[in-house]
């Protein structure tokens, strides 16, 4: 996993709630066997005005410039700002692929799904959630000024906007931890092998038939 | 102290916890596909690992798999490799698979259950977010993505915390015509689709007891369309029922010594919930939904809302653009909204008792001359053979429905299963997202026998009605 420690970067505000999978990645591309390439097809339905299929060359197709994201004033994105629920859906890890090979390394939401969350944080993409209020005063200034930029560093755990203004954000300390460091959570969990060794020992006494599988 | 249902489920299966809750699960059962699938094994191979128990895994090919012609190879190219890929890799690993030209091949969250290869007590997990299906036998089935595919291949745990706990009660006894498709619509329209996340919800009340194993599936199928991280049901004698005989489920001596393990896998009576809600089940009508996320939902002899009424300026705006996407104006009656095509299958809506409820409505009538295209799509080969059997197929057939091969289908429309840009179709599936059946196509949720009214009538019609 990529590490995190700070990101200084341009935002992206996309308002819209219960932006799902299936938006952040349109099924076609599910089809690759890989874990990069999905960057220029990040939002494909909204971002591009013509259909896509895996392997086109993306510079041919029609841009839809009301999306925000094809503005110019938000190129380079690194900070995506969402509103709540945001990558619910379908469990494809593709989605967090494709915002990580666009770039963005942050997002900031009033909540996210369940599955989109864990995902998230097995690649290092640092998810933050605050109050609907502060959400709501981040649209605004991210939505009239094109070029608003703003500072998360995770050591500090603070969001640093651009008047200088600074919010604390939660992160359990387990994944900051991870995150910090860019740990493998196989390793971490395969230094626990002998404790699943005795478990599973414990159970194959206890439940035989859950060890009976496939005959 | 009094437990739930949930808690007993991952007691069992706690390997480890550290002080601040991060806990290592055990997990049971691991299903797997193609399509979040190679990445992991690619892991594997790169660091060099093997999977810790491979009797617990158990692959099928199903997203991209054609549902018709099944005698030459995959047309799609990248279709193909992605099953090929899956095919060696279950080769190299020494993974049972279904291949696509295997009787059990289907989808995923249909043949766990079919073969009993899904049971009572079990951690299941699956790279689909609808894994939740499962949860309707006494399983805490999750889903999740393809690095925890890759963590549960090379160390059989996953590294969780502990949801909180939702019991969700539908009290009461369900109208005529009225499915557990409703059910679970009428649930996610009432939590809405971020209601569930943080919680496992177990559903119980009287309604869901009265379903069937077959219904039960479609509720806990649907449970993440309300943001839950898992759905679950109490085992009672029709779940211990639906396992006997099933090829890779205990029998004699071994199922025995499990009944009573089984039985246990129910919430105590005093048991504490984080939330509880409740329904009365004889105020649910035939459900449809109108927008673009599936707590856009009203019943039939309903109107599409209108954004004006919305509780705040967010679902406002988000009401303004599923109307948009939908080319629905607010105010119009839900059974004038005209179709073009009608899907009824996917993991939420594709089993035996799916098929024969939609065949029922569909004896002796014929699909309207304004549908272009109305298709059925079985959930496995078995349920295919069984349907042939009862002879529901020429049914659907003579109606002039389309009887496929099994897959998912048009559900999400990876194969050349999908909808053209602009059409509608009522869909038996589980997610009317944008661009979901096909890039601009219109999704509305419905039951097969709402699905197959829809069909005969060209619009959406109160199943209960339908002379």
């Amino acid at each position: 996993m990529q590490a995190f420690e700070k990101v200084d970067g341009l935002v992206l505000p996309i308002n819209r709630p219960n932006v799902d999978t299936d938006a952040i990645i349109p099924k076609q591309y599910l089809k690759s066997i890989k874990r990069t390439g999905f960057g220029p097809n990040l939002f494909d339905d909204w971002r591009y005005l013509d259909p896509g299929e895996p392997g086109q060359d993306v510079s041919t197709r029609r841009l839809n410039m009301d999306f925000i994201m094809n503005k110019p004033a938000y190129q380079g994105a690194q900070i995506l700002l969402a509103r709540d629920n945001f990558g619910c859906g379908s469990s494809r890890e593709h989605a967090v692929w494709a915002l990580m090979d666009y770039g963005i390394r942050v997002i900031i939401a009033p909540s996210f799904a369940d599955i989109f969350f864990n995902n998230s944080f097995k690649n290092g993409l640092l998810l933050l959630t605050f109050d609907a209020d502060v959400i709501e005063a981040m649209f605004n200034e991210a939505e009239t000024n094109g070029g608003y930029r703003m500072s998360v560093d995770l050591e500090s755990s603070t969001v640093t906007k651009p008047g200088g203004q600074q919010l604390k954000f939660e992160i359990d300390d387990f994944r900051r931890y991870r995150l910090l460091n860019g740990l493998d959570d196989i390793d971490l969990t395969l230094q626990h092998a002998a404790d699943i060794k005795a478990y599973e020992e414990r159970r194959r006494q206890e439940a035989p038939w859950l060890f009976n599988a496939n005959s | 102290m009094a437990k739930t249902l949930y808690d007993k489920l991952w007691d069992a299966h706690l390997v480890r916890e550290n002080d601040d809750g991060t806990s290592l699960l055990y997990i049971d059962r691991h299903l797997v596909h193609e399509v979040t699938s190679p990445q992991a094994f690619e892991g594997l191979r790169l660091a060099n690992r093997s999977p810790w128990r491979v009797d617990s895994v158990l692959a099928v090919p199903d997203h991209n798999v054609p549902t018709t012609d099944r005698d030459g190879p995959v047309a799609d190219p990248v279709s193909r490799l992605q099953i090929e890929t899956l095919d060696k890799n279950c080769e190299t690993f020494n993974i049972t698979e279904f291949r696509m030209d295997d009787i059990r091949q289907g989808i995923v969250h249909v043949i766990g259950p079919e073969q009993g290869a899904t049971l009572p007590g079990m951690t299941i997990v699956c790279g689909d977010s609808h894994t939740s299906t499962h949860g309707a036998f006494g399983a805490l089935a999750f889903g999740i993505g393809t690095s925890e595919v890759e963590h549960v291949l090379a160390t059989q745990c996953l590294v969780m915390k502990k949801s909180k706990s939702m019991l969700v009660s539908v009290d009461g006894e369900m109208g005529p015509g009225v499915t557990a498709k409703d059910i679970v619509l009428a649930i996610i329209g009432e939590i809405g689709t971020a209601g569930g996340t943080g919680y496992v919800i177990e559903f119980g009340g009287d309604a869901i007891r009265a379903l069937s194993m077959e219904g039960r599936m479609t509720v806990c199928n649907m449970t993440i369309e309300a943001g839950a991280r898992a759905g679950i049901i109490a085992v009672d004698d029709k779940t211990i029922e639906y396992f006997k005989g099933r090829p890779f489920a205990p029998s004699g001596e071994m199922l025995e010594q499990a009944v009573p393990v089984w039985k246990s896998l129910n919430s105590d009576p005093d048991a504490q919930f984080d939330r509880v809600v409740h329904l009365d089940a004889a105020k649910i009508s035939p459900q449809v939904t109108w927008g673009t996320s599936p707590d856009m939902v009203v019943p039939v002899n309903a109107s599409v809302p209108n954004p004006d009424d919305a509780q705040d300026a967010v679902q406002a705006i988000s009401m303004r653009n599923a109307l948009d996407y939908m080319g629905l104006q607010p105010g119009i009656a839900i059974q004038d909204i005209k179709l073009d095509k009608v899907f009824i299958g996917s993991c939420t809506n594709s089993r035996i008792e799916d098929l024969r409820a939609a065949a029922k409505v569909v004896k002796g009538r014929k699909v309207s001359g304004d549908i272009k295209l109305a298709m059925v799509v079985p959930g496995s080969g078995l349920v295919k053979q069984q349907a042939e059997q009862e002879g529901l197929d020429q049914i659907f057939v003579d109606a002039g429905f389309e009887w496929r091969e099994p897959g998912c289908s048009m559900c999400l429309a990876m194969n050349a299963d999908r909808l053209s840009p602009g059409e509608r179709c009522a869909s038996t599936s589980n997610r009317n997202f944008e661009g979901r059946q096909g890039q601009g196509g219109r999704t509305h949720l419905v039951g097969p026998e709402m699905a197959a009214a829809a069909a005969i009538r060209g619009h959406f019609v109160d199943v209960r009605e339908l002379d």
